[in-house]
């Protein structure tokens, strides 16, 4: 019989095992899959996870997928780690890049490089102003910033589908639902030729950096986390709740409207009806895969970005639909959910009973 | 004009009743687990695989009847997942349920990919001679399809079943308190077991209420965030199924609203119009929330808590 029992302590162990363990589970568990829709398991996940990354294309496409879900999911976890649950980083990652992509429209025949930074900044804004309206929600109302921020996003995506076919949709565009394509000082520049890898990445690396030296050295990290594990204690520490709910959402938009600009301005270069291939969601998964640590979420996102480029080789190749990115995905989540039971639990074999 | 007026009257509450069932369903599938002191986020995740699996029964099968019996068989299959995982390993609730909504949405994709853009018959309404001939009165009370009467049947016996039965006292009591219920002796991880097996057959049956009579189809992402919807609607009616109901009936009267907006040619952007179901829920949440003692004393004590036996 296996059972489970608690640990004393919880396993440092398993604190990093579990997310290792996790993945082994998936690719085990997807060589079934495959194995069981008529592929050959080996071949199948050869071409899903390794066959995307055999060039140096390959790769930059991988770093490129990698930058708006390492932003994405630093912004959630500054939240998750309060207990704060903004899920509707996808919203404002949308409104991010509308907010950019206006500006890029608006100015679409500068020449001026100061327009990247303004989008840049614009960005920011709107992603944090969509982040904004939950938090205000929340700590005025009590409004369940899970619900709203999640509400939002679906509002941000409609918003977005009504500029590209109202007042930003290209008037030379033969009536397809986009903006026209931004100018080339509004094009971020690229780090290497002959691929679509822009400056973003290396913004993306300092934030994770800086995030960390945030989270694990300042005050503001330690009343995160003093927040999100013991409320009461933090309440007779002083702490705010409001404070960290505030916090946590506005970094949370700001990254993600980063990230919106980043898209937008790197590899789509116009506004279009989707932005992000639900970036803002699987965000929440490299989240807790990376332990909501940013070095963490940082491998993290470099093995979702696999999943998606995975994702189409197999669609390519095989002819496997795209959704098989997705079914990975949660998979992935679950599993990693449930090998976090190690963290404060040990597997037990035999039929010895617990002592009480 | 008068009649022509009536019509269109009688057509839009129809509609509105079309709108709300689908919510009716996937709403007190979720208050029922969350009496047992059980959050689960993955409604929408659900319905999904609820919409596509009855949706591929009813292409396998050519019977309606068949679909929802799969979309609730898929529903409580996906839903017993995660009720293996919060109950069994003690995950966190609000995770498990996001994880269970991103599977959901892949898992349903994946297998609908092929059913995309295949045509099927949808169930029409109730057609009772005599009765349903009767001018406004007869389809509004006799037209509707029959999974609208049962959404009807299922709250009133909700209301019953939590109010009246030994088991709904139980169930509460799980919810209010797992470690009294526990020392009585209750099986307090068999009842939310099951209360989690309901909710997840609930959404199912809501998300195949979605492709097989509101829109006969199968496409990626169709609930379009009415489980999320339906979340909203268990806070907004302060854990009661009439009021449930009664808000789903609101939800519904938005939605058909804005489609009949769009239809009588106003000069609204019909993207602009599709966001009025989305921010309804955002104020009617507003709402309901500001009274911060009024959702703490109806809201079940160990909501989202998990439960040790020996802990």
């Amino acid at each position: 019989m296996i059972r489970f029992e608690q640990r004393l302590a919880p396993s440092q162990v398993m604190i990093y095992g579990a997310p290792v363990l996790a993945v082994v589970l998936t690719l085990l568990a997807g060589g079934i899959l495959f194995g069981a829709l008529g592929y050959d398991p080996l071949q199948s996940m050869y071409l899903f996870f390794i066959k995307p990354i055999s060039n140096t294309y390959g790769v930059s496409e991988l770093l490129l997928k990698a930058v708006p879900l390492t932003l994405c999911a630093i912004g959630l976890a500054f939240g998750f780690r309060g207990n704060v649950w903004n899920i509707g980083a996808e919203g404002q990652l949308t409104m991010g890049a509308i907010a950019a992509g206006a500006i890029a429209v608006t100015w679409h025949d500068t020449t001026s490089s100061l327009i990247l930074l303004i989008m840049i900044l614009a960005g920011i804004m709107g992603g944090a102003a969509w982040a904004a309206i939950p938090a205000f929600l929340k700590t005025r109302f009590h409004a369940n910033e899970i619900l709203t921020s999640l509400m939002l996003t679906y509002v941000a995506t409609l918003f977005l589908g009504y500029l590209v076919n109202g007042p930003l949709r290209d008037p030379e565009g033969f009536n397809f639902p986009e903006s026209r394509m931004f100018g080339e000082a509004a094009l971020l520049p690229l780090l290497v030729d002959a691929s679509r890898l822009h400056v973003g990445a290396l913004i993306a690396l300092f934030i994770v950096i800086a995030a960390w030296l945030i989270l694990s050295r300042t005050l503001i990290g330690f009343q995160v986390k003093v927040v999100g594990l013991t409320p009461m204690a933090a309440h007779y520490a002083g702490f705010s709740s409001k404070k960290v709910v505030w916090m946590g959402l506005l970094v949370g938009g700001a990254l993600a409207g980063l990230a919106g600009m980043f898209e937008v301005a790197g590899p789509i270069g116009q506004l279009q009806p989707v932005i992000s291939p639900g970036y803002g969601f699987t965000a929440i998964i490299v989240a807790f895969l990376g332990r909501l640590h940013p070095l963490g979420i940082l491998c993290a996102a470099l093995l979702i970005a696999l999943s998606y480029l995975g994702g189409e080789t197999v669609q390519m190749q095989l002819s496997l639909p795209l959704a098989v990115t997705g079914v990975f995905q949660g998979m992935l989540l679950f599993f990693l959910l449930a090998c976090d039971v190690l963290i404060n639990y040990r597997l037990v074999l035999g039929l010895k009973r617990k002592v009480a | 004009m008068i009649g022509f007026e009536l019509e269109t009257l009688v057509a839009i509450l129809l509609g509105v009743a079309r709108g709300a069932t689908p919510l009716v369903f996937a709403a007190i599938g979720e208050l029922i687990t969350e009496k047992a002191g059980v959050l689960n986020l993955g409604v929408e995740g659900m319905m999904l695989v609820g919409a596509v699996a009855g949706f591929i029964a009813v292409v396998a099968t050519g019977s309606t009847g068949f679909g929802f019996v799969a979309a609730m068989l898929a529903g409580a299959a996906l839903s017993s997942l995660f009720a293996l995982l919060v109950l069994f390993l003690h995950t966190n609730q609000v995770a498990s349920g996001l994880a269970l909504t991103i599977f959901g949405i892949g898992l349903s994709a994946f297998f609908g990919l092929d059913y995309v853009g295949t045509p099927i018959k949808g169930l029409s309404g109730l057609y009772i001679p005599g009765l349903t001939d009767i001018p406004v009165i007869g389809p509004l009370l006799f037209g509707h399809d029959i999974m609208v009467y049962l959404s009807f049947v299922l709250v009133a016996g909700c209301i019953w079943f939590l109010n009246k039965s030994r088991w709904g006292l139980i169930l509460r009591a799980v919810g209010e308190s797992h470690h009294a219920a526990h020392a009585i002796g209750y099986p307090v991880i068999a009842i939310r077991f099951a209360a989690i097996l309901f909710g997840g057959a609930m959404c199912g049956l809501a998300g195949a209420y979605i492709s097989l009579i509101y829109t006969p189809m199968w496409a990626e992402n169709m609930t379009a965030g009415r489980g999320w919807i339906a979340l909203a609607l268990v806070v907004f009616a302060t854990w009661k199924p009439g009021r449930a109901l009664i808000g789903a009936y609101l939800f519904g009267g938005v939605t058909i609203l804005q489609l009949n907006v769009q239809s009588m040619g106003l000069d609204v952007s019909a993207h602009l119009m599709n966001m009025l179901p989305y921010l309804a829920t955002i104020l009617v949440l507003v709402l309901i929330s500001r009274d911060e003692t009024k959702i703490r004393l109806n809201a079940p004590a160990c909501l989202g808590k998990p439960f040790q036996a020996n802990g």
